[in-house]
């Protein structure tokens, strides 16, 4: 066991687990942040997705220790009241189904925005490629990412 | 205006003090942070509920809950069962809060999602339910002001009384509607007078899922809570003999490590309690990431199984089942599948004289295709929440059907069902997989045996080799032609391991006068169980694939051929149990050739197939587009059409219905479960490939008939044609037939 002091969604946590435990069991087991996802757990399905200083990264094979002095942004933490632009599309095109996928798909989505303002259908197809809904809604993501896009303009 | 006696279910509309509080209809408090769902803006709670029946109460300030009797998968109960009620009550929706309804068959009926049933069925008691109470609140309100109760009338939540203008909201009355008799016949509204039902909303519970609160039992957390998984055979075929636990008793956070058996000796399997691996490993621990470590240490020793034999209770009486030793492999089960299909068949409908059509053809094709295992995988692997003490247990899990386990859980724990509680929390995807809750069973076994409250997690490598899978399929089809190129005989022979996937009565059986069906199975220690659409969801591709090849022998269009076809079971059905409306069947393909245009030129470098399917009591028809680019697999645009009857949240269907063309797409092109002596080839999705975001159509088009029907089923019904417009559409595009599923298993699996 180590302690490990991480700044999730913009407050300092600390915790004291080994080190080799992944972010994802790190978020849900300990500090019951739930809203991020195991589908997985080897970086295949992007249920874990959360935001490493903005970047998209899976959780679920990260192990905690890697983590310095990023900041970690995870789905509770995405906007303060769920109205980041990228969750208001969601609900605008009704997007989910189970909704156990979307979101890792929202966070996705939402770096995939911050670097790209105004992506083409192709660059949303890459960047979402490696999120899987087993729903299969990826039309309607598709719709919402580009929804989301124009609110941010 | 109907007319309906509500004696049908008539105790959910008892009335009683332990429902009028409200008190034990919420039991999600595990749940912090998640509130009940709410429309729209948020509502001002109420402080006082009035219930009027088990599906519904009034707050005196007007807002209602409204609780959805079925669990939620991703196929929308959750919002489409309340609007029934709403419609049926004449409430604002803006006005209604959705509550998941605990688990109470002595409430409701038939709660359970599967079979595409829950609006089909839930219909009349959901209407009823709104319908009842409504009428409750008009006596109320004609007792209150003295007038006749004829004379009221209601409109979104308000009571009017025109002669003496006369006006309440609901919950004005709503305590002395509590208090008033259930109408013993209550009139519905005319469908054309809709206004909630058959109009879109959105999601219920679509703000939660956007921000990440807890709502899967996977996010199940309580105070002294452990985290368990278990370990199973590695094979089919094999069963525990022994561990060693000394490596991982001492491990970082582990608390027990024991074996539990599902089910006591000699206990009767009833219909839903498919399980292969009925003794496990269970390791108990403090956190997931502990217990996931402990499980790669272990050492467990496994050994072959010898054949046995298993009694199953259920519909139907009492059955031997028997199940065979040794360990199975895909190349085998072809190969065996390929000769009991040449001598094990059995005739399940003959009409006319096939042998002799088929011996006096100028020309017969034949054709054989077959389809793997599949493995559901929901996204949210298997698990369930259990807290099991001397005389109460208490569980959350995602389960599709608990009322046909807890007899199983009852049995096992030795424990009456007064002293289980079971909540039904959102599910992470179903497919069928969930119907099987044998983890709801270990997790119960686990907490009693650890004396604490546990969540039992599977891997996702658990849940793929630990599978209850599509079984595989195999069929051989013929067709025989006279002289002057008529099609005067069809024959299906199917068979599967280790069940059948023939629907023997379905179309083209009624549209031709030689026909012959026949089917075969194999046994087999696999264990299967449904899968989005059982049976159809390989049938239709392989006979809607026959059938554009005997088009294409005719010189026809095949939504021509379809058609007529069609028509002839229209006119003069050959044989009477014919379970499909021929009328409706044609409905679907007309539609869809308008639709996508069938008749107008695409561009050279695109190609269609078309398919249509009915089962669970509805219709679909697809026209599907295929284009290669640089040898690359497009997929531009699919058109649907769908007869499901009314479509109460239209919407919420289309989105349903694009799940079910990208899931088919899916499978078909990619999906298998393949095993090697007993061994699942795939565990996780690194092997395993899913159909994926630039694999999906880039559009997919739904348009649904319009009628005043009754619904049926949504979920199921537009996956199984899907596989056929697929093949058909790749025929046009390659002039190659496509007939073993998965189309394309060699594809580079991308993460
Ligand atoms: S759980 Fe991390 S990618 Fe699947
Ligand atoms: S919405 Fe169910 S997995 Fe994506």
């Amino acid at each position: 066991m180590a302690v490990f002091n991480l700044n999730i969604n913009g407050k300092n946590r600390e915790i004291d687990v080994d080190p080799t435990t992944p972010l994802l069991w790190v978020l849900r087991d300990h500090l019951n942040l739930v809203g991020t996802k195991y589908g997985c757990g080897i970086a295949q399905c992007g249920a874990c997705t959360v935001h490493l200083d903005d970047v998209a990264v899976r959780s679920c094979m990260m192990p905690v220790s890697s983590i310095s002095n990023q900041k970690v942004t995870t789905i509770e933490g995405l906007s303060e009241n769920g109205d980041h632009p990228v969750q208001k599309a969601w609900l605008e095109v009704d997007t989910a189904q189970c909704g156990y996928c979307q979101t890792g798909q929202i966070m996705t989505a939402a770096a995939l925005l911050k670097k790209n303002s105004n992506p083409s259908d192709e660059q949303i197809e890459m960047a979402m490629n490696g999120n899987i809904c087993r729903c299969g809604t990826y039309l309607r993501i598709k719709e919402s990412v580009k929804k989301a896009a124009d609110m941010m303009k | 205006m109907t007319l309906i006696q509500t004696s049908f279910n008539r105790r959910s509309f008892l009335k009683t003090s332990a429902l009028a509080g409200g008190g034990i209809l919420i039991s999600f408090s595990w749940l912090a942070g998640c509130q009940p769902a709410v429309n729209e803006e948020l509502l001002t709670l109420p402080e006082e509920w009035y219930s009027l029946n088990g599906f519904l109460k009034i707050g005196e300030n007007g807002v209602v809950t409204i609780y959805c009797p079925n669990p939620e998968f991703g196929q929308g109960v959750k919002t489409s069962m309340p609007m029934i009620v709403a419609e049926e009550l004449d409430i604002d929706w803006k006005k209604v809060i959705v509550e998941q309804a605990p688990f109470n068959t002595e409430i409701y009926k038939r709660q359970l999602s599967g079979g595409s049933q829950s609006i089909r069925q839930g219909w009349s008691s959901l209407r009823m339910a709104g319908a009842s109470a409504r009428q409750m609140l008009k006596e109320a309100a004609a007792q209150a002001w003295g007038v006749p109760v004829e004379e009221i009338t209601t409109e979104e939540g308000m009571l009017f009384h025109k002669p003496t203008e006369k006006t309440a909201g609901y919950g004005e009355m709503a305590s002395a509607a509590a208090n008033i008799e259930v109408p013993k016949e209550v009139a519905l509204k005319d469908v054309k007078d809709f206004k909630i039902v058959g109009t879109s909303r959105k999601n219920v519970n679509g703000k939660d899922i956007v921000t990440g609160k807890p709502m899967f039992s996977m996010d199940y957390n309580k105070e002294g809570m452990l985290i368990a998984m278990i370990v199973h055979p590695p094979a089919f075929g094999k069963k525990f003999k022994s561990f060693d636990d000394a490596a991982v008793k001492s491990m970082p956070g582990i608390k027990d490590v024991f074996t539990i058996k599902l089910y006591n000796d000699s206990y009767e399997k009833s219909m839903f309690d498919t399980a292969t691996f009925t003794e496990l490993v269970a390791i108990v621990g403090n956190s997931t990431w502990e217990v996931m470590n402990a499980k790669k240490a272990i050492n467990v020793e496994w050994e072959d199984f010898d054949s046995y034999k298993e009694t199953w209770g259920g519909f139907g009486g009492t059955r031997q089942v028997d199940v065979p030793s040794g360990l199975e492999s895909s190349e085998d089960h072809y190969k065996e599948m390929e000769s009991y299909s040449n001598t094990s068949a059995k005739v399940a409908r003959k009409d006319g004289n096939p042998e002799e059509a088929f011996k006096n053809a100028a020309k017969i094709i034949e054709r054989t295709y077959s389809a793997p295992f599949l493995a559901h995988n929901t996204m949210e692997p298997m698990n369930c929440f259990a807290e099991v003490t001397d005389d109460h247990a208490q569980l959350a899990g995602p389960l599709q059907a608990p009322e046909f386990l807890e007899n199983t859980l009852s049995a096992r724990l030795g424990m009456p069902l007064d002293k289980i509680d079971i909540e039904m929390t959102r599910m992470g995807g179903g497919f069928g997989r969930r119907a099987y809750s044998h983890y709801m069973i270990e997790a119960a076994l686990i907490s009693q045996k650890a004396k604490a409250p546990v969540k039992l997690m599977y891997t996702r490598e658990d849940d793929m080799t630990y599978g209850i899978y599509r079984p595989t399929y195999h069929a051989k089809y013929r067709a025989a032609f006279d002289e002057n190129n008529n099609l005067t005989a069809f024959h299906v022979n199917a068979g599967g391991i280790p069940e059948s996937p023939l629907h023997a009565n379905r179309f083209p059986a009624g549209a031709i006068d030689n026909y012959l069906a026949e089917q075969w199975a194999i046994d087999s220690n696999i264990t299967i169980g449904a899968f989005r659409a059982p049976r159809s969801n390989f049938i239709a591709g392989a006979e809607q694939s026959f059938l554009d090849e005997i088009a294409e022998e005719l010189g026809k269009d095949p939504i021509d051929f379809r058609l007529e076809l069609l028509e002839r079971a229209i006119s003069n059905p050959v044989g009477e149990r014919n379970d499909y409306d021929a009328a409706r069947y044609a409905g679907v393909l007309e539609l869809v050739k308008e639709k996508s245009g069938w008749n107008k030129e695409t561009d050279a470098n695109i190609h269609r197939g078309v398919s249509a399917y009915f089962c669970h009591n509805s219709y679909a028809a697809h026209v599907l587009e295929v284009k290669f680019t640089n040898g690359k697999l497009e997929i531009p645009k699919v058109t649907t059409a769908i007869d499901c009857g009314i479509v109460v949240n239209p919407d919420a269907a289309a989105n349903m219905a694009q799940g079910a063309v990208v899931d088919g797409i899916g499978n078909a092109l990619f999906g298998q479960l393949s095993l090697k002596n007993g061994k699942p080839d795939q565990n996780n999705f690194d092997r395993y490939k899913m159909i994926r975001f630039s694999e999906a159509p880039k559009e997919i088009d739904v348009h649904f008939v319009k009628n005043e029907i009754d619904p049926t089923g949504m979920g199921e019904p537009p996956f199984p044609p899907v596989f056929g417009a697929v093949a058909n559409a790749l025929y046009k595009a390659t002039g190659k037939r496509h007939l073993n599923q998965p189309f394309f298993p060699d594809i580079e699996v991308l993460g």
